[in-house]
Formats: structure tokens, C-alpha cells, sequence
């Protein structure tokens, strides 16, 4: 089994608080793997150290065989791993066409031609155009980001990061505060993401990590607790003590 | 779709319209032809610093350190020989963005505040070395003996002004294209991303320093070639290229006309000048006053709001002659 | 040698308690008031008017000059600055460069571009000999009083009801606002405070740093140094920023004057270069 994405024995701490113990994360190339865990068991420290915002005070992260450790942010996104947030980031002042469009550039490492205008790159911009298409966006192509209704700005966030076309895509909780009768949307989308792509789920929702991983970690207080098939896990009696000691499941 | 784009990025009517009225204003008003040039020059100079606020979002108080050194590079060139003056405006803005590029890593990182105290703190440095070395710069008595060549060989500088107007008004509407391009072109998308969220743009692979370092370069240019354009054209360099008014001034400029798109800093130069050339007339000491009410008063009055009403104004303006239908 | 030190730490005493004020007002609110130094100047102004027009002795002129510029603090914060605490920083420092440049033509018309001359009662003239080192006894005086200030606000910071309101909401404004502080009053003493400290500051320092119309841009980068490097989120910080920066400017322009103000400049880069987020900022602050 080749893999997408490891990390080998990650640790990093804040003063006195070691957020990430150990952790030796292994994800498949094309996998639908899940991360759970309890509030404060380290996902959003993990999920920094993987994608360079937060430096480890020692492990490794590999992208697809390298060591991308010591890389900077956005050269690990230009090796093909991007993110969506869990607290919506999107670009103020551009348009939804131009977010997207702006990610398709720097995947062509486009972003530095300053000569001929966006237009005129039709390419990039028919795809940028089909892409909102594929995630319902197309009528919103040109509306002010700030202005879109959530359920869209979260559609949006993935969006842009799908557009990088990237080989490992990290998902930070993609359906947090969307209204019920919206989620469909986003599992949808979630779920018909290219087969190639290894997608790393971090969520709350037990609904959308059962439906969708094939594949579930457990984080506890910063270390794997536990790895394995949805089955496994949901029966493990460590994961129910785990959650059972905090609240009940999300 | 690709339709649409295409019409966004054509020059359209009103744009024509605003360069066909600014050629027009030396033919409109002879008499006022120093008084066109340095608006030419301060709208240049506010071109710069909007590419750096309005497409970059970087806050400086002391952008004139690029304009005194394009200025006293120019002026040096011409006093020792090099008198042609595109020759020198290239070299000038060279200089230019050499210092911009070296002190844009300064920039770089820390929060508006460290930006704050570093451009300040650059152009006041940049003062101090000008004052100091007045053996070359001819420190506060000025720069004396700068005398251009002719424009290309063949339009010398008179004293009316007519050949520093249309010297100052070309380079202008040349440097302005470019940076049109600029702006319009990936590059420039990928600069508002990166003024937008950084975060985010990082994490979708833009390498935002790199960015910032190229725009602060080019910015810096700009204002070098502001700054040359005055020493060229007046044949004369003060340690008042340098001084923080400078600074501050086009910073209200910006603001008068508005930024991040590109003709804010053409319409307030334009106004500012304007208002400089009456309100000096009444009050030539205390202009100073007049300028710090007006920053409170736009600010207090919202910075947003006062650009948004002057740009209006200016599209129904520009509408009327250019024949569209006002909505 | 010594007598540098000495001087150096005269002069950067008297720039933390000009700059004091203004590391709290960032610390809180957020809010870049580059009009710090009018107030400032404003407060060398009261002192030289009392002294020259009302006869009023220097040692009393310093608590007006220190109430005034409070009360006018107070005025402005209340009046005109809560407006713009939401606004984005450009907003700030637009609005702060307009006041600074009123307050110079103003000044310049009422008073004149001359520099102002502060006639110091005679106990505070001259020089002693201390351990053979010559001490000016102004500069004696002033880092004294200094000193005082310094231990009455980190006393006031540390063991007062205000002061604890003050750090809770330096830290936290929301959590602050959730606990029932009045967040808005503590801002407002504290503007008025530190405006007040500031003319405190012109007043006692108007001997030695020289008191013209141009006072508040002159200092402008000197107080945005001590915030920067120093830091805001204590008065450690600005205060150690302040005196090395004190220290530093006058040892550069005694050993090498041709090379003047370059030397604070070339430390700031340095730092810059070093510690991008200041010397004395704790680390993993936000």
C-alpha cells in the first residue's frame, strides 16, 4: 500500500501542554479516512503541523514519500496537499470565480505572470468556471464573497481547495454550523471527490464520518488511541470510554 | 462567461474619457502647466502607494524615501554628466527599487504597527544621510546645477513647462498602463488574495512573501521614477523630497480619491493640488492645518464613504461625455 | 562614561512616561495614536505658559500640566477617538496624522516656531560631583520622579482593583466584558491617564529634549520604537525599550555625532532583524 501522507512520531507542545504526542498518522493514497476525537484532543494542532503553520518540535510529515517537514506552507500546497478551515476562509473582495480561479493559477504556477490579463487565460478560467458549475455556485460566479449566503461560502471553501487539484485534501470539520436541510449538499459534494484524491476528514458530525470514512483514527488527548475500519472503532470499547467520558457524540 | 471577462478587462468609455480630459487640461489651461506637472507627479506617486495599499495592504509612512532617492538619483545623474533624461528616470527608478527591495523584507512580516514604525523609520534615516552628506546632496541649500538635456534630443525643457508637462503626463499614462497590467493579470489577483486572507492564500500555494517583496520592488520604482520626474522637470532637489510630509501627503491623497483601483490616487492628486494651489494662496503658512482637518474630518466622515461620493461623482461626469446612459 | 549612562537613562526615563500611555492605548484597544505626542507638547506648553504669563513655580506647573492634558485626553477619547476603535488601522493613522498636524499649526500660530526655553527654579540648576562622576541635577531630579512613576503605575497595575480590571481587559476584551467589567470606562481613565502622563512627560522633559511646534512628528518615531520593541503587553517592555533606547541615542550621538540619529535607526532594524515581534514581547503572544 503506498501512501499518501505519514507522519512519523509528531510532537509538539505548548509550554506545559503537549498537544500532539507521538503521532504516527498513516493515510492511503485515494483513502476516505476520518479523524475524531473528544474537544481538545489535538485535531486542529495536528491538521496545523501537516500543513506547515505550526512547526513540530520533532517527527516527520511525509507528502507521498518526501519529507516535507521543514517545507513552508505553501510549498507543501503547491506539492499537492490543501486544506479547507474550519472557520470559513475565504478572500474578502474577490469574487468566487476569482478564488477559485486564483488557486488553478498557482497550481500552473501562473501566479507570478503579471503581463496578460485573467481573461485571457481561458483556459483557467473555463475551468474555474466548471468547477463552480460541479458545486452549484455557477449563478454566485461573480457576486462579492462576503455577500454569500453560509451554506454557499462553506460549498465555496472547498471549492478552492479542490481547484489546487491536490493529491491529499484535509477537511476541518467541512459541514461546521451549516443548518440541517443544507448538509446534503456538502456530504455530496464530500463524497463524489475524485477517487485519486486521499481525503482526510476531521469531524465532529458521526453521521458524515460513518457515511463517509472507510478508514477512522481516534485522537485523545493528543495520541492515537485508536486505527482502524468504521466497525472497529464504533465497537472499541477504549473509543466509547474516550468519548463517554466527556460529552455525548457530536 | 468568457464574454463577460473580456468586457471587464477592455479599457471601456470612461476610462477613455479620463485620459482624453487629462491630455486636454494643458491645451484647456496653458497657463497652469507647472501646476498640471506636478499633479502628474504626485498622481504618480500615489499610484505607487496604492499598489501597495489598495492591491497589497501594506501601510507606510514613509513611501518618500523611494520618491527622495529616485529624485536625488536624477538630480546626481544630471549634475555629473548623465543628462538624458529618460536614461536617467530609468536609473533613478532603479536605485529605487534596489533600496525597495532591500528593506522590503523589513516589511515583510510583523503587524501594521511594525510596518508603521520601519517605513517611518526608513524615511527619517533616509533624511538623516541626505542631511548629513551635504558635500553630494547639497543638504538643506538643496541641489544645485542639475541641467537636463533635451527630451530625446529634441524638446529642451522651457521654462513655461510645456515640455516637463508632456514629459510627466507621458510617463504617467505609460507607467499607469503597466500597472494596469499588473493588476489585472494573475499576479495581481494573487496579490489581493494574499491582502484579503493570507492565511488562505498560503494554504492554496501562494508564496506571499515572494509577492510582497516583488510589489513592494516595483512600488518603490514607482515612486523613483515620481520623484526623478521632479528633479528632471524643476531641475532643482531639496531635502523636501524626503521629508515625512511627503509621506503623509500622499497617503491623503490616496484616501481623497480612494484605493484599489487604480485612478483614486489620479483623481486626489488632482484635487489636492487643486486645493493646495487655492488654499496656499490664502493661507501660505497654515496649509498644514487645513490638511490635518481634512484627515480627521474624512475619517470621522467614513474614508470609505467620501471616496465612494467623489468617484460617483466622477462616473456621472465621465458618462454624460462619454454618452452612456446614467442608470 | 558614566555620565553618558546617566544622561541616557534621564532621557529614556522620560520617553517611558512620554510612550507609557500610548503602549496601554494599543494594548487595549488596539488604537495607533500617532497624536500621542501633541499631548505631549501640549503639556510643555501649559508648563511654559503658567511659568512665563502666571508666574506659577515649575515643581506645581508639573500636576496641571498633567490634569490638563488628561482632561483634554478625556475630551477627545470620548468625543472623537470612540468612533473609530472598529475601524481599520489605516483609519487610525490617518486620523492621528491630521491631529498632529493641526496641533503643529496651531501651536505655530499661537506661539511661534521658536524653541520654548523652560527657566528651571535654581535647586534644579547646575551640576554635582558624585563618586567623580558630573551629574546634572535636573537630570537627577527627573529620573527620580521618574522612578516614582514607574513603581506607583506597576504598584497601581498589580495590586488595584483598576489595575487588575485593566490587565483582565488588556488580555481578553471579550471575556473581560462577559466578567461585568465596564470595559468602556477603564478605556477612557486610561486614555485620559496616559494623555495626562504624556503632558507630564513634555513638561518634565521639555529641558531636555527641546520644545518646539514640530515636537509630536520629531518624537513620533522614537515612541513608536518603544511600543514596538518594548512591546504592550506590559510596562516592563515599553519601560527596558525606553531605556535602552534612551541610553542608546545618547551614547551614539556623543561617541559618534556624524553619524547622529543613525544609530537608534540601525538598533531598530537590528531588532527588527532579530526578534521580528519586539525584544520584550513574551513569546506566543497573540
Amino acid at each position: 500500500m503506498s501512501l499518501a501522507l505519514e507522519t512519523v512520531a509528531l510532537c509538539k507542545s505548548f509550554g506545559a501542554l503537549a498537544a500532539t504526542r507521538e503521532v504516527s498518522l498513516r493515510v492511503a493514497r485515494g483513502a476516505r479516512h476520518a479523524l475524531i476525537g473528544p474537544n481538545g484532543a489535538g485535531k486542529t494542532t495536528l491538521i496545523n503541523l501537516l500543513t506547515g503553520v505550526l512547526r513540530p518540535d520533532a517527527g516527520r510529515v511525509l507528502l507521498g514519500g518526501t519529507d516535507i517537514t521543514e517545507l513552508a506552507p505553501h510549498t507543501r500546497a503547491r506539492r499537492g496537499m490543501t486544506r479547507t478551515f474550519q472557520i470559513n476562509q475565504l478572500f474578502a473582495g474577490l469574487t468566487p470565480l476569482e478564488s477559485v480561479a486564483l488557486a488553478i493559477f498557482e497550481r500552473h504556477r501562473f501566479g507570478r505572470h503579471w503581463w496578460r490579463p485573467l481573461a485571457s487565460h481561458t483556459a483557467v478560467m473555463d475551468e474555474a468556471a466548471a468547477l463552480l458549475q460541479r458545486f452549484g455556485l455557477a449563478n454566485a460566479a461573480h457576486t462579492p464573497v462576503a455577500t454569500l449566503p453560509y451554506g454557499r461560502q462553506r460549498l465555496l471553501e472547498i471549492a478552492v481547495a479542490i481547484a489546487g487539484q491536490p493529491h491529499v485534501l484535509l477537511l476541518d470539520e467541512p459541514a461546521a454550523g451549516v443548518p440541517e436541510d443544507e448538509r446534503h449538499e456538502i456530504l455530496s459534494i464530500v463524497k463524489g471527490l475524485p477517487g485519486d484524491v486521499a481525503v482526510l476528514l476531521i469531524e465532529h458530525d458521526m453521521d458524515l464520518v460513518f457515511s463517509f470514512a472507510r478508514r477512522i483514527s481516534v485522537l485523545v488527548d493528543g495520541s492515537l488511541l485508536v486505527e482502524g475500519a468504521p466497525d472497529e472503532v464504533a465497537g472499541d470499547p477504549r473509543v466509547r470510554a474516550a468519548y463517554l467520558g466527556e460529552a455525548p457524540l457530536g | 462567461m468568457a464574454a463577460d471577462w473580456v468586457r471587464r478587462i477592455a479599457v471601456n468609455h470612461r476610462e477613455w474619457v479620463f485620459w482624453i480630459v487629462a491630455i486636454a487640461l494643458p491645451l484647456l489651461f496653458p497657463g497652469k502647466l507647472l501646476l498640471i506637472n506636478e499633479i502628474a507627479i504626485l498622481a504618480l506617486f500615489a499610484l505607487s502607494l496604492d499598489l501597495l495599499l489598495g492591491y497589497a495592504g501594506i501601510i507606510s509612512l514613509g513611501h518618500a524615501a523611494f520618491f527622495g532617492v529616485g529624485a536625488y538619483a536624477a538630480g546626481l545623474l544630471a549634475k555629473h554628466g548623465l543628462a538624458e533624461p529618460l536614461v536617467g528616470l530609468l536609473l533613478s527608478a532603479a536605485a529605487a527599487a534596489v533600496l525597495g527591495f532591500l528593506t522590503s523584507f523589513l516589511v515583510l512580516r510583523g503587524s501594521d504597527l511594525t510596518r508603521l514604525m520601519v517605513t517611518m523609520g526608513i524615511g527619517l534615516m533616509l533624511l538623516e544621510l541626505a542631511n548629513r552628506f551635504d558635500t553630494i546632496t547639497g543638504g538643506a541649500d538643496g541641489l544645485q546645477g542639475v541641467v537636463m538635456a533635451p527630451l530625446l534630443g529634441l524638446f529642451a525643457f522651457d521654462l513655461a513647462g510645456r515640455t516637463a508637462c508632456a514629459y510627466s503626463m507621458a510617463i504617467l499614462l505609460v507607467l499607469f498602463l503597466l500597472a494596469r497590467r499588473l493588476v489585472r493579470s494573475p499576479f495581481g489577483l494573487s496579490l489581493r488574495a494574499v491582502k484579503a486572507n493570507r492565511l488562505r492564500a498560503v494554504s492554496v500555494g501562494v508564496p506571499a512573501d515572494t509577492r510582497l517583496v516583488t510589489i513592494y520592488t516595483i512600488a518603490a520604482a514607482y515612486a523613483g521614477a515620481a520623484g526623478a520626474l521632479l528633479a528632471q522637470t524643476t531641475q532643482f532637489v531639496s531635502l523636501d523630497v524626503l521629508d515625512f510630509h511627503r509621506s503623509a501627503d500622499v497617503l491623503l491623497v490616496l484616501v481623497l480619491g480612494g484605493s484599489g483601483y487604480l485612478y483614486g490616487g489620479l483623481i486626489g492628486a488632482a484635487i489636492f493640488k487643486v486645493m493646495q494651489d487655492w488654499l496656499a494662496a490664502q493661507t501660505p503658512q497654515y496649509w498644514q492645518f487645513w490638511i490635518g482637518l481634512l484627515l480627521v474630518v474624512i475619517v470621522l466622515a467614513g474614508r470609505e464613504r467620501v471616496a465612494v461620493a467623489i468617484r460617483r461623482r466622477w462616473t456621472a461626469l465621465t458618462r454624460r461625455f462619454a454618452g452612456e446612459p446614467t442608470p | 562614561m558614566l555620565t553618558i549612562l546617566f544622561d541616557g537613562l534621564a532621557y529614556g526615563m522620560i520617553l517611558f512616561v512620554l510612550a507609557c500611555g500610548l503602549a496601554v492605548t494599543l494594548g487595549l484597544m488596539n488604537f495607533v495614536n500617532l497624536a500621542h505626542g501633541a499631548f505631549a507638547m501640549a503639556g510643555g506648553y501649559i508648563t511654559v505658559l503658567l511659568m512665563s504669563r502666571a508666574s506659577v513655580p515649575f515643581l506645581l506647573c508639573l500636576p496641571i500640566a498633567f490634569a490638563i492634558t488628561a482632561l483634554i485626553g478625556l475630551l477627545l477619547e470620548r468625543t472623537l477617538y470612540v468612533w473609530l476603535y472598529s475601524r481599520p488601522h489605516l483609519d487610525h493613522v490617518l486620523f492621528t496624522i491630521g491631529l498632529v498636524f493641526m496641533s503643529i499649526a496651531a501651536v505655530d500660530y499661537t506661539m511661534g516656531a521658536q524653541q520654548q526655553i523652560i527657566r528651571l527654579p535654581v535647586f534644579l540648576q547646575g551640576r554635582l560631583e558624585v563618586l567623580g562622576v558630573s551629574i546634572g541635577v535636573y537630570r537627577l531630579f527627573v529620573i527620580l520622579v521618574c522612578g516614582v512613576l514607574v513603581v506607583v503605575l506597576q504598584s497601581i497595575l498589580v495590586f488595584t482593583r483598576f489595575g487588575s480590571r485593566l490587565r483582565a481587559a488588556v488580555d481578553d476584551q471579550r471575556v473581560a466584558r462577559g466578567l461585568g467589567i465596564d470595559v468602556d470606562a477603564v478605556f477612557a481613565i486610561t486614555f485620559a491617564a496616559g494623555s495626562g502622563l504624556a503632558g507630564l512627560g513634555g513638561a518634565l522633559g521639555a529641558e531636555i529634549l527641546g520644545l518646539d511646534p514640530t515636537f509630536p512628528l520629531k518624537f513620533m518615531i522614537y515612541f513608536l520604537i518603544v511600543v514596538t520593541v518594548g512591546g504592550t503587553t506590559s510596562i516592563t517592555g515599553p519601560f527596558l525599550a525606553a531605556i535602552l533606547l534612551g541610553v542608546a541615542d545618547v551614547a551614539g550621538k556623543y561617541y559618534v555625532p556624524e553619524l547622529g540619529a543613525f544609530v537608534i535607526y540601525a538598533l531598530m532594524v537590528l531588532v527588527l532583524l532579530w526578534r521580528p515581534h519586539g525584544l520584550f514581547t513574551r513569546r506566543g503572544a497573540r
